[in-house]
């Protein structure tokens, strides 16, 4: 494998991860602990956002995020012939 | 029939199919025996992770403390899944690429050094006992409500059980088994759960009916809100720990996560970098199921439990009141004489678990002897037991009840089986065969693995008999410990090519005691010789739990420092560095 290539290939793996952890660390961190005294004054439904963030909303985000990685670096394998079948 | 009866069947028949995969994946080889042969579909991997993650903790403590703590239980659930994310997206590929059995290994072969691979070793044992002692303590609880003995019988039978599967079947038996608790478990988990939401809220699903609305119309978090103003308690929603001690402890627990030896070595036994990376999607779908139901059930059984006991007289209480009395777990001090129950804010005792006499009061109560008169509070209820309760005090039919008893079991007994056997691997391979008796048998080997869980299993069951403290805060412990340990060592020895030996020992070393430290000195005191200082004295406002957190960033602050003032690692160690990043050619995990 051409060294040219690996490193092309690590460096966008690097930028997939640092959007994924963006968004891990807003969900979480930011809307569940940071604001969520700001984010408690807006209602969904029964819960207030905030609270709503802290103790569903991040948990379902953290799903999706896992399945999008998954998806984005099998993409990315297969562009850089780096997959294994 | 009788929740007895319907325990000792569904226990009975779920123990059975254990017992039976156990035989029937019997391991034969070391690699069977370490990661079963390492060729588990993803699928069926994140069903063992998360049967392996999802300890007594989740299942029996969570809900309970949640349901205490209000919004504050907030960083057991961001903590214990955020960290699945951390774990598939910076660690799960590359150590299924560097293809070896245990996280020391890697820290061995990375770091190129006999030390550091010691080093992690007993960063591996200091953590995975302090885990397993709160699994010990979770299988007691269960033990002793159903079949109605103490908790230190609990805890003995529970060690008999978790070493006959750990010793029979290996990584293999464990996996298979795992998958089969899995089911169990969500499903003895979610049946009350949709019971109760139905029966509040009108709605089945009980991630909606948390946020749904009572017969009355009122919306339920308002009115548990309102509920806990009127008794003195903080408002259910908005928390009473500081902003930056739930930040801490959140991250303390997704690193943790991310460290933990148990569910690392779940990587290791799937075929390929992509399995790892689904298999790690799987398994946070599947512990999600429960995450986001955990909350709820929190409320319903707040909610419940207040309404159920508060100004009620003694003498008109449910049965299941005076069942948990009898166990120890609930207490009431009738403090004004009137026969009616106040559960208001503030400790109902002096210390922190009730002291029984031998007496009863007038009213039929078990009289204790430390309730305190400094508060008004007359009701101490045991968090743990508040998953088991619930369907009590809901008033579900006795199956349900049954049902939650085996799921505890299996929940506790998946994560104690799988914790045994990382410690037995660590004897095993990482001190014995690696540095010891590097041409020891296969034979041989196994029989050390087979004699070090016996050994495992014993300390754990002392642990479980003599807890430091609840279920869950134990636990919440082991993640600080991995956290400050393992977890920059993997990341900078994957992200950071500069890396070298000093560096990652270095920063293991002081990670690990300064966590210590702190824990020794502010949460659990030196046994005999020292009680823990108080939470006044805390650095920075940190709790212990989250003091995780600031031991990690000191370790990589450690790393960093003294690897760029000693030699870089060697070109072959920096070549894999190169190798493991990128995802083909993983072939088996290869043994030496």
């Amino acid at each position: 494998m051409s060294n040219k290539k690996a490193k092309e290939y690590w460096s966008k793996n690097l930028r997939y991860l640092a959007i994924l952890l963006s968004i891990w660390f807003v969900v979480s961190y930011v809307c569940g602990i940071l604001l969520v005294d700001q984010l408690n004054t807006i209602r969904l439904g029964g819960f207030k956002l905030g609270f709503w963030f802290a103790q569903q909303g991040s948990i379902y985000v953290f799903v999706v995020l896992i399945f999008v990685y998954v998806n984005w670096m099998n993409k990315l394998d297969k562009e850089y012939g780096f997959d294994e079948e | 029939m009788s929740v007895q009866t319907w325990t000792w069947i569904l226990v009975g028949i779920t123990f059975t199919l254990y017992f039976g995969i156990a035989i029937w994946a019997r391991a034969g080889s070391t690699k069977e025996f370490y990661i079963a042969g390492g060729g588990v579909s993803p699928l069926a991997n994140g069903m063992a992770t998360a049967a392996d993650w999802m300890s007594a903790a989740s299942f029996i403590s969570m809900a309970g403390i949640i349901s205490f703590s209000g919004y504050d239980g907030s960083v057991y659930l961001m903590g214990w899944t955020g960290g699945y994310v951390l774990l598939a997206l910076l660690l799960a590929p590359y150590l299924r690429k560097f293809g070896k059995f245990t996280v020391p290994d890697f820290i061995g072969d990375r770091y190129y050094s006999n030390t550091a691979r010691t080093v992690a070793v007993f960063c591996a044992l200091i953590v995975s006992f302090t885990y397993v002692a709160g699994q010990m303590r979770g299988v007691g609880i269960v033990f002793s409500q159903f079949l109605q003995v103490q908790i230190h019988w609990g805890v003995i039978i529970g060690m008999c059980v978790v070493l006959f599967f750990a010793f029979l079947g290996g990584m293999k038996g464990i996996t298979y088994t795992q998958v089969a608790q899995y089911c169990v478990l969500i499903f003895a988990f979610m049946v009350p759960a949709i019971f109760i939401s139905i029966k509040m809220t009108g709605n089945p699903v009980p991630q909606l009916g948390m946020g749904g609305t009572l017969e009355n119309g009122n919306y339920l978090l308002d009115t548990l809100d309102e509920l806990h103003t009127k008794l003195g308690f903080n408002e259910y929603t908005s928390g009473s720990k500081s902003k930056w001690d739930v930040f801490a402890i959140t991250c303390a627990l997704m690193v943790g996560t991310a460290g933990l030896p148990h569910v690392i070595v779940r990587f290791f036994t799937v075929a390929k970098v992509r399995d790892a990376r689904k298999s790690a999607g799987y398994a946070l779908f599947l512990i999600a199921i429960l995450y986001t139901t955990a909350p709820a059930i929190a409320v319903f059984s707040r909610t419940n439990l207040i309404e159920t006991v508060s100004e009620k007289p003694y003498s008109e209480i449910p049965e299941w009141f005076s069942n948990w009395e009898n166990t120890g777990l609930i207490a009431w001090t009738d403090k004004n004489n009137d026969g009616k129950i106040q559960y208001v804010a503030g400790n109902a005792l002096d210390g922190k678990k009730p002291i029984f006499t031998d007496e009863r009061g007038a009213h039929g109560q078990r009289i204790i002897e430390n309730g305190s008169m400094k508060t008004a509070n007359e009701l101490y209820v045991d968090r743990d037991i508040m998953v088991l309760a619930n369907p009590e005090i809901a008033d579900l039919p006795n199956w349900v009840i049954a049902l939650v008893a085996a799921g505890g079991l299996a929940a506790a007994l998946s994560t104690a089986a799988g914790l045994l056997l990382v410690i037995s691997t660590s004897v095993s391979r990482d001190l014995v065969k690696m540095q010891l008796r590097p041409n020891i048998s296969e034979k041989s080997e196994l029989r050390v693995a087979r004699g070090s869980i016996v050994v495992a299993v014993l300390i754990a069951g002392i642990f479980g008999i003599y807890p430091p403290g609840f279920v869950a805060a134990v636990v919440a412990l082991a993640f600080g410990l991995a956290a400050a340990s393992f977890f920059p060592a993997i990341i900078l020895g994957i992200f950071d090519k500069r890396m070298n030996r000093e560096g990652a020992i270095a920063g293991m070393v002081v990670g690990i005691t300064l966590m210590l430290f702190y824990m020794i000195r502010y949460k659990t005191g030196l046994i005999g010789v020292m009680d823990p200082r108080p939470a006044s004295e805390w650095w920075f406002g940190t709790s212990p739990e989250g003091f995780g957190t600031v031991a990690m960033v000191v370790n990589f602050v450690v790393s960093m420092v003294v690897s760029r003032m000693t030699p870089p690692p060697p070109q072959y160690v920096q070549d894999i560095v190169e190798n493991i990043r990128i995802p083909s050619g993983a072939g088996d995990a290869v043994d030496h």
